[in-house]
Formats: structure tokens, C-alpha cells, sequence
């Protein structure tokens, strides 16, 4: 292989791993709290990207302004849906909370449905036009038909680009959310000793709230740049993503947010790098993650950074 | 007080009940198919096969305690094997235009299998690949089952995309001869309660309870969790792969779309097991019914409607909303459903009567 392909790869692998990654941090910080996988997690993604769809082109907002509608929508949409759901499940077993999790994850497909329709609509000329150039880099030029095409290069869209520098920005933000605001700090706390917490005199299913919050505009962003990668949307949108983002989070170590990054950019680099190696297994591209997930909890069941955890009786 | 009554019945009259009870359902049968129109008949069929489905997701997950969401997954191997073993040589042919079918399965030895037979080799295949899932993932805590069987499931879907020769990729089977009658999907429903009901009966199931109620505690007593997990697993997929045959045998075309034997499908059985109660196989067939019931009779939102002159256009999809809505307010408000935890036996409808009976002579 090339390098320039091999880089190219590499490239592509990041961008792809990075939106997991966005997605992902929602699942680990829901799961460090309530123990739960919050399957609605996807379905807030694919809603976060409907937000912004129509927000720009049904209302006519400015881009800038379909976005923040789009993440502030997610953030709305996952409160509530804790609110509703979750809140009177607290106390009910695990497996209960899991199929309501299902349960609502099938709500909010089967409303994008009914809202939106099932045909997948194009998000091309939404976004505006600095979203969709592509920069080329090394290369040799070559004359064809009386015009100069570029071959052997590295392309690079720049949404890649934008995606690493807003990738960037969010995890900076989420850091200085979770390390040095008091909310962050009892996002923590709440993860580490939910009865203790409460006795300190703050409030759990404010500060669930809170992390519900959080994690659904990580989300939307995820989501808001994917539809600039893939540009198209449909209510089954978020399944996929969703699936790979929470085994992202599982090959990390669930309850860790940085083992969410990590998972997230090497599911992204595996799944570009496996299919670039064998092309001829492209069609089997969605199944590399569970199989990749199914191998590293057999030999590490807490996954790459997560704690191991002892069940005291 | 009074003294306690005796609440049970013996065993030999419960036998007795049971095959009087059977002999009802195939006169009842028997009456239905002279009388009912071919389309009520099979709303019937159907009821039989998501019964299977219900039941064999119920082992798994109410009497065991893990939660797969890869229900589909068995069921669209058990679809795909004991379809492709009933289909004729011919009909094979007709259908995969793409790129032909592979060698095993153009041969005649491979084609035109009684429909029995077929079943129990979907059946089988589909018992053996819970095993191959089972064995990695039972090691790991209840959550991660959740979503590797569901990831499981999807690579089903995929592979059964993809294996143009096998299985004719995204065109699916076609032409599948339309077996399953009231008979066949009511006969394997029996067979599945009598064989899932004695196991939850037994030592086995006794153990699964206490494994689903405190696997820490069961370990304690000396029950292998694994072997026991595994094996309930195991036995749900083999019925799954049954239910699986059935079903596209009263389909006669499948396709791997995930509405058909996807994601959509172990939500549908979900549904089913949660209006039931989880944890009851009674439960899971009365949950069965009502969803087959329940999914013809809300038709009537998805196609237009004519109110005070104004024709409303139908909305796809608001079957489903229907549904899910339904789900989570049970899952809520309803968390026992119908039967809770509790089986339809004769000695619980004994028990019944008599209190009834208690009631109506000494008040309270």
C-alpha cells in the first residue's frame, strides 16, 4: 500500500473515530451515573440532525443558528426524555430501565417517522459552501482531455478539518465542564457514591439531568457533523451510529470519558483501515465493531482504561 | 380462622384437564377453519408463531434474567435454513438472478425436505450459532449481552445481505411454499410450552430463578451460572429457529430488511413479553395474541380516514408509534403486565374459583 492512501486512511479513520467518539461520551457519562445504556441515545443524534435540518430549511434560520437550535433541541429532548422515562425507574430493577430504554429508543424513530417521513431527505446546499471544499495535498498533476486532474494526493474535505478542530473545542469545553465547574464536579461525585452525594445536599436527578444534557449536545454536535461527512438524513440514521458509539464506549471502559475518545477514534481507525486493507469485505464494514467488541471483552472484560470492578455482596 | 383448604389439584386430574383442554382448542380448530375466512385463519397461524417467539424470548429473559435483543437474529437463521431446505430445485433457480445459487444448496439431496424436518434443522442451526454467541458473551455482565446480541443480530442481517449465492442478498427468498397452517404453528407452540415449561419447572429453571434474582448469591449455592445461562440460551435460540421456519413459511418471501427479521422483530417480541409480564410463558402467549390482535386492529390508523367530510391521509409508521408509546407507559405505570410473574395453571384457576367461592359464604 501506498502511504498516501495509507495516510489518507488514517485521515479518514480519525474524522470517522472523532464523531464516534462525540456520541460515545454521552453513553459513558449516562452509564457512570444511572448504570443504564441509554438506547435512546442514537435516536437523540438522528432527532439533533432532523433539528437542524428543518430549522434551516423550513424556518430559514441562518446556519450558525440551525446548529445551536439543533444541539439546544438534543439537550431538551434528552432531559426530557429522562424525565419522563427514566425518573420513575430509578429504583425498579436494571432490566427493567434497559427495555424502557428500548422502548423509548423505538419512540423516537417510529415519531421521526411519522413527522418526517421515512424517505431520507439531502442535507447537500444546507450547510454553507465552505463545508464541502476539498484540499488536496502533495500529488502529481496530470493532463487528461486538455485538463489537469490531481492523482496520488491526499485529499482532505474540510469538514475533516472542521470536525477535528470542533471535536477539539468540545472536548476542551467538556473538560473544563466536568474538572472545574461545581455542576461537573457533582457529575462526578454522583458516579462515584450516589448516597453520599445526596447527603452533601445536592440534588441527583438535577445533576442526571444535567448529565443528560451534556451528553445529548455532545450528540448533536457529533450528529451535525456527521450529516457534513454523510450528507443525508432519515429517521434509522442513529441506529448504526448509535450501536458503534456505545461499543465504542465498552472498548474504552464504560464510565470513563476519556476511555470513550480513545474507543471512539480506534473503532473509527479500525473499521476505515480494515475495510482499506480487505476492500473486498466493505459490505461486512458495520459487523468489524462487534466482532472487534466480542474478542476485547473476552480478554479485557473493563475495556482499555476502564477500572475493574469488585461487586461487594 | 378457618383451617387452610386444600388449593391443590391432584396431578392426575390436572393431566386429565390439560389433554380436555387440548381437544377443545383443535375442535375449536377444526370449527374455525370450516367457518372463518382465509384471512382470520391466518391472523390465527400468526398468533401461534409470535406465541413461539414470546415464549422462547421469555425463557431467556424473564425466567433467566439476561436481556438479548438478538431474538431476530435466531429467527431469521431458522427463516433462511428451513426455507432454503423446503424450496424446490426450480423454484431456487428461478429466484437467485443474481449470480446463482451456490453448490450445496442447488442439489436435490438440499431441496424439497418434508417441512418437519426443515424446521428442526433451522431450528438446530440456530441453537448452534446461540451457542457460538452464547459462550463469549454469557461470560460477560447482563448490560454487554444487551448489545452484543443486538450487534450480533445486525451481523446476521449483514451476512444474510451479503451472501449473494447463499442467500440471494437484498432480493431475499421468494416463492417459499406456504406451509405453516393453524396446525403446524399451534402443534410447535404446544411443543414448545411442554418442553420450556417442564425445563422452567425443573431443578433448571429453579436455578435460572435464582441466578435472575441474585447471581451472586446462586454462585454461592454451587449453581454454574455459565452452564446454566448457556443453556437456556441455547434453548431459546433453538425455539427462536423454529418460530423462525414458521414464520417464513407464512410469509413465503423473506429479505433481510430490518422491518422484516431485523431490529423491528425483537422489538415486536418485546412488546409481546413486556403485555404478558416478564417472567411468565402464559404471560408471553396471552402477550402474543393481543399484540397480533392488537397490530391488525390498529391497521385502521395507518389508512386514511374520512372525519365530519375531511379525509385525514393515513400516516405510515403510527402503528408503531402506537405501540412504543404503549410499551414504555407499561413499562412505567404497568410494570407487571397481564400475568406478572405468575403462570396460567389449573391450580391458580382452582384457587381462583375457590376463593370466589370462600368470598361469597363468609365475607371477609
Amino acid at each position: 500500500m501506498k502511504i498516501e492512501i495509507f495516510v489518507q486512511h488514517v485521515i479518514n479513520g480519525l474524522s470517522l473515530g472523532l464523531l464516534y467518539a462525540l456520541i460515545a461520551v454521552g453513553y459513558t457519562m449516562v452509564y457512570g451515573i444511572l448504570k443504564l445504556i441509554n438506547f435512546a441515545h442514537g435516536e437523540i443524534f438522528m432527532m439533533s440532525i432532523f433539528f437542524t435540518f428543518y430549522a434551516i430549511t423550513l424556518f430559514g434560520f441562518p446556519w450558525w443558528l440551525g446548529m445551536a437550535v439543533g444541539i439546544a433541541g438534543a439537550a431538551l429532548l434528552g432531559m426530557s426524555v429522562d424525565k419522563i422515562a427514566y425518573k420513575p425507574l430509578r429504583n425498579a430493577p436494571r432490566i427493567s430501565a434497559l427495555i424502557t430504554a428500548i422502548g423509548v429508543s423505538m419512540f423516537l424513530q417510529s415519531l421521526a417517522i411519522v413527522i418526517f417521513g421515512g424517505i431520507p431527505e439531502s442535507f447537500r446546499n444546507v450547510f454553507p459552501e465552505f463545508f464541502t471544499k476539498i484540499f488536496t495535498i502533495g500529488g502529481e498533476v496530470i493532463e487528461a482531455r486538455g485538463r489537469e486532474i490531481v492523482v496520488n494526493a491526499i485529499r482532505i474535505p474540510s469538514i475533516t478539518i472542521i470536525t477535528f478542530a470542533v471535536t477539539l473545542i468540545t472536548f476542551l469545553i467538556l473538560w473544563f465542564i466536568l474538572y472545574r465547574t461545581k455542576a461537573g464536579m457533582a457529575m462526578r461525585a454522583v458516579s462515584m457514591d450516589t448516597k453520599a452525594v445526596s447527603l452533601m445536599g445536592i440534588s441527583i436527578n438535577k445533576t442526571i439531568g444535567m448529565t443528560f444534557a451534556l451528553g445529548s449536545a455532545l450528540a448533536a454536535v457529533g450528529g451535525i457533523l456527521w450529516v457534513g461527512k454523510y450528507p443525508q438524513v432519515w429517521p434509522m440514521i442513529g441506529f448504526m451510529p448509535g450501536l458503534k458509539a456505545f461499543v465504542a464506549a465498552v472498548i474504552g471502559g464504560i464510565g470513563s470519558v476519556a476511555g470513550a475518545v480513545v474507543g471512539g477514534i480506534l473503532l473509527g481507525l479500525i473499521e476505515i483501515l480494515a475495510v482499506g486493507l480487505m476492500p473486498q469485505m466493505a459490505g461486512y464494514r458495520d459487523a468489524f465493531a462487534f466482532i472487534l467488541l466480542i474478542v476485547l471483552l473476552s480478554f479485557r472484560p473493563s475495556g482499555i482504561m476502564g477500572k475493574k470492578e469488585l461487586v461487594k455482596v | 380462622m378457618m383451617a387452610m383448604e386444600k388449593k391443590t389439584i391432584s396431578v392426575k386430574t390436572q393431566i386429565i384437564l390439560t389433554v380436555l383442554f387440548i381437544v377443545g382448542v383443535c375442535i375449536l380448530f377444526f370449527i374455525a377453519e370450516e367457518n372463518l375466512n382465509s384471512y382470520m385463519i391466518r391472523i390465527v397461524s400468526l398468533i401461534g408463531i409470535f406465541g413461539i417467539m414470546a415464549v422462547s424470548l421469555t425463557l431467556i429473559n424473564g425466567v433467566s434474567g439476561m436481556l438479548s435483543l438478538g431474538h431476530a437474529g435466531f429467527i431469521a437463521i431458522g427463516a433462511y435454513v428451513a426455507a432454503l431446505l423446503t424450496m424446490s430445485v426450480q423454484q431456487k433457480e428461478a429466484s437467485f438472478i443474481l449470480m446463482g445459487v451456490a453448490f450445496p444448496i442447488n442439489t436435490e439431496a438440499l431441496s424439497s425436505i418434508p417441512f418437519f424436518w426443515a424446521t428442526i434443522a433451522g431450528g438446530s442451526v440456530a441453537a448452534l450459532m446461540a451457542f457460538v454467541v452464547g459462550w463469549p458473551t454469557m461470560r460477560m455482565s447482563g448490560d454487554y449481552l444487551a448489545i452484543t446480541s443486538l450487534g450480533f443480530a445486525e451481523i446476521i442481517r449483514i451476512f444474510l445481505l451479503n451472501w449473494n449465492r447463499i442467500t440471494n442478498g437484498s432480493l431475499g427468498l421468494k416463492g417459499i411454499p406456504s406451509y405453516t397452517n393453524i396446525w403446524w404453528s399451534w402443534g410447535w407452540l404446544l411443543i414448545t410450552l411442554l418442553i420450556i415449561g417442564s425445563f422452567a419447572k425443573s431443578s433448571y429453571g429453579r436455578a435460572l430463578r435464582a441466578i435472575r434474582d441474585d447471581p451472586i448469591a446462586a454462585k454461592a449455592m454451587g449453581i454454574n451460572v455459565f452452564k446454566h445461562q448457556l443453556t437456556s440460551f441455547v434453548m431459546g435460540g433453538f425455539f427462536a429457529g423454529v418460530a423462525g421456519s414458521l414464520y417464513a413459511h407464512w410469509l413465503t418471501s423473506i429479505d433481510p430488511k430490518p422491518t422484516t427479521l431485523g431490529i423491528m422483530l425483537t422489538f415486536n417480541i418485546l412488546i409481546m413479553i413486556v403485555l404478558g409480564g416478564l417472567g411468565s410463558l402464559s404471560g408471553a402467549v396471552l402477550g402474543a395474541g393481543l399484540f397480533a390482535v392488537l397490530s391488525e386492529f390498529l391497521r385502521f390508523v395507518e389508512s386514511d380516514m374520512t372525519l365530519f367530510g375531511f379525509t385525514i391521509a393515513g400516516i405510515s409508521g403510527m402503528r408503531m408509534l402506537v405501540f412504543s408509546a404503549l410499551f414504555i407507559i407499561i413499562m412505567i405505570f404497568w410494570q407487571k403486565g397481564i400475568m406478572g410473574r405468575n403462570e396460567l395453571t389449573w391450580n391458580a384457576l382452582y384457587r381462583t374459583i375457590s376463593r370466589f367461592k370462600r368470598g361469597g359464604n363468609h365475607g371477609k
